[in-house]
């Protein structure tokens, strides 16, 4: 991804042609990332700067914190107040700053072995709380800083650095669990639809509460490769494009159609009280008390 | 000076009452016996004061909550014992790492895993100093009594704020959950220290600019620095770096910061020591017994002394090598099976004998045995030292 070069593409929702200068969000000499190509790292990265702009939010007032892997080293990259924590603890960290500073929007970079595996317990009470903040779940189905072993959402049958003969363990459906735990905005996108993902990540940050929104960004560098995706394109078309389906197309699709597709789109919404907002009516109620 | 009102106050409240008064505004914690009071304090206090108070999901989560909070701008604070004090391990080397104040408490208990929960001990010494992977500072400090674990709590935020490093408040669960008279001092009567701020422009401002010495300005999160925290190897800027020289002087710059200022650090209290011939080394509760003892045994005219140190990391070279030099022997009083007697012994280089005094019953060290491990009659009957203390004709002092 280049700084210098204008992006002229039209946002996602607005017809007309916008200039979109990414250096105003990509910190100056920290470039080139890390991410592998044929990764669509970038691309999401590209929505998220996008969705930031149209959000109308001061650089200043946004905190973007992750944990370990790939997608945790975004916040190296750009110009927020930013944090690369530990493996699995984004959500936590996230929690403190959210709480010691409430005018932040804090957005969290994680992908699916940092937020759904040895950041599970996190995960469900980041949700349960209800917390003003994104989570986005940048979900390859693999470890792919530490060179390609199976993962929470890794799919049975497919090959992995530890799942040599495929991998024989159920996934987590990043959605559902994010839902049942009691998120209050669950959405899916990815990479590959990127004007789609811009546009739900801009809803997520809008939102008042704990946004999860899970990323299907296929690694091509192990994933890809260990599972005999020719090429990353190939990779992206079958796993991105094909094995997904809008919410909208759903509705006019059979159950036997829909079988091995995940829904694409805003998946959930619901308004229960954000955690901030109850714990400044308490705050209230005990200091009238004095 | 003002007199103030005295309090009968247990020694998990004290540290509270020490905690609000150094200014800690946030309180991130997880249940635990024997430190679950803070936690319960912390809940219905910090509301009141408008300050930010969270019952995580584990004590990871915890001390990770309490880091962020410190990066928000407040000073932050976490209550645990020895399991709860094994999770957090990772985040306090993520914290001395990105160099972010903040004070965890570990009342001990007895161990290893889940031990013996309501029983107090002495057996994280040398993990509140080691328990953390790779090099890196350690400022632990070992109140021994009600009234000064409150101050030793302000110290610890003093400490934290001033070194800009994380500092361990570690008592065992007699001192946590004993009650005894205290003064809680008047504001302002006690100094509260806290961290620089920066005072260049956000364009100049680098997280771990050293130019005017060992420890930066820390700026807050939202307060228009934009900077970046990581626990990968950093250099000034706070970005990760793969130049080998910068990864070297980093590291020895967070122990630096610590070693060269021990004199401010180090806290001791020292009883009878001038002439002493026998030394006691002993910290938290087994000081208390020790200094009872070291009383009992001058007025059989045996010239005992004690020191304790208030700072157990960093260990208290300088003195311990003064005493090693003058006394005879070091008896080490500890609830645990062996641990800083090995440090005191490391400092002493054979200048004198250094007898550990161990028990792990989840009983305190009674003065009684202190004072029979020196006359001879206790647990070391047959130990070198007792033998030297039989020729020396001690026993009929």
């Amino acid at each position: 991804m280049s700084t210098q070069t204008e992006d002229t593409r039209p946002l996602a929702k607005k017809k007309k042609k916008v200039p979109f200068n990414y250096s105003t969000f990509i910190r100056g000499g920290k470039l080139p990332h890390i991410w592998c190509p044929g990764c669509g790292h970038g691309i999401v990265l590209k929505s998220l700067l996008r969705a930031i702009q149209t959000s109308g939010l001061s650089q200043d007032d946004i905190a973007v914190i992750s944990g370990i892997g790939c997608s945790s080293r975004t916040p190296g990259y750009v110009d927020f107040n930013t944090l690369h924590t530990l493996h699995g603890r984004a959500l936590a960290y996230a929690t403190g700053v959210k709480l010691a500073k409430p005018k932040l929007k804090v957005i969290v970079t994680t992908g699916d072995g940092d937020a759904l595996a040895i950041g599970g317990n996190h995960f469900i009470h980041a949700c349960r709380r209800n917390l003003d903040m994104v989570i986005m779940v940048y979900n390859n189905s693999i470890y792919g800083m530490t060179s390609g072993q199976s993962s929470p959402t890794t799919p049975q049958g497919m090959i992995s650095t530890t799942g040599r003969y495929g991998s024989i363990e159920p996934t987590f459906d990043t959605c559902k669990l994010a839902q049942a735990a009691g998120a209050t905005f669950v959405a899916r996108g990815t990479a590959y639809h990127f004007q789609e993902l811009e546009k739900v990540l801009h809803e997520a940050i809008m939102h008042k509460g704990t946004a999860v929104v899970d990323i299907i960004d296929a690694c091509p560098t192990y994933y890809g490769r260990f599972n005999k995706y020719k090429t990353a394109t190939e990779m992206m078309e079958k796993i991105e494009k094909e094995g997904t389906v809008s919410v909208k197309q759903a509705e006019k699709m059979s159950p036997q159609e829909l079988e091995g597709k995940l829904l694409r789109g805003v998946l959930h919404k619901s308004d229960r009280p954000e955690y901030l907002d109850e714990y400044n009516k308490l705050v209230e109620r005990v200091q009238a008390k004095k | 000076m003002t007199v103030h009102a005295k309090k009968f106050m247990q020694g998990n409240e004290a540290c509270a009452e020490g905690a609000f008064y150094a200014g800690c505004k946030f309180f991130a914690g997880y249940p635990i016996t024997p430190s679950t009071e803070l936690l319960e304090i912390a809940a219905a206090r910090l509301p009141k004061m408008g300050g930010v108070f969270i019952q995580m999901e584990d004590e990871i989560a915890s001390i990770s909550a309490i880091i962020g909070g410190s990066l928000g701008g407040l000073k932050s604070m976490t209550a645990t014992s020895g399991p709860g004090f094994s999770l957090m391990q990772e985040g306090l080397g993520f914290a001395c790492m990105t160099e972010v104040p903040c004070v965890i408490v570990n009342v001990m208990r007895s161990g290893p895993s889940t031990g013996f929960p309501t029983g107090p001990s002495q057996s994280d010494v040398m993990q509140a100093k080691w328990g953390t992977h790779g090099d890196h500072p350690a400022i632990v400090l070992t109140p021994a009594s009600v009234q000064e674990l409150f101050h030793e709590t302000v110290r610890a935020f003093n400490l934290s704020e001033q070194y800009r490093t994380p500092v361990i408040l570690l008592y065992d669960e007699i001192i946590g959950h004993m009650r005894e008279a205290i003064t809680i001092p008047a504001p302002g009567e006690v100094e509260v220290i806290d961290r620089l701020r920066p005072t260049c422009s956000p364009n100049e401002y680098k997280p771990y600019d050293t130019q005017h010495g060992d420890v930066a300005p820390l700026a807050a999160y939202g307060d228009g620095y934009r900077f970046h925290v990581t626990g990968l190897y950093h250099g000034a800027d706070g970005f990760p770096t793969n130049n080998t020289k910068l990864i070297e002087e980093t590291g020895q710059r967070l122990l630096r910061k610590v070693d060269n200022n021990r004199d401010k650090i180090c806290k001791n209290e020292e009883l009878y020591l001038d002439d002493a011939e026998i030394g006691i080394f002993a910290y938290g509760v087994s000081a208390r017994s020790a200094k009872f003892a070291v009383n009992e045994l001058r007025k059989k005219g045996i010239k005992a002394g004690l020191l304790r140190p208030l700072t157990i990391w960093p260990f208290p070279e300088k003195a311990v090598e003064e005493m090693a030099k003058q006394v005879k022997a070091i008896i080490v009083p500890e609830m645990n099976l062996g641990q800083i007697v090995y440090e005191v012994e490391r400092v002493a280089q054979g200048r004198c004998e250094v007898k550990g005094l161990f028990r792990t019953d989840t009983e305190p060290i009674k003065p009684a045995q202190i004072i029979e491990s020196i006359t001879g009659n206790g647990f070391f009957t047959t130990s070198k030292m007792a033998e030297m203390m039989v020729d020396r004709d001690m026993l009929d002092g």
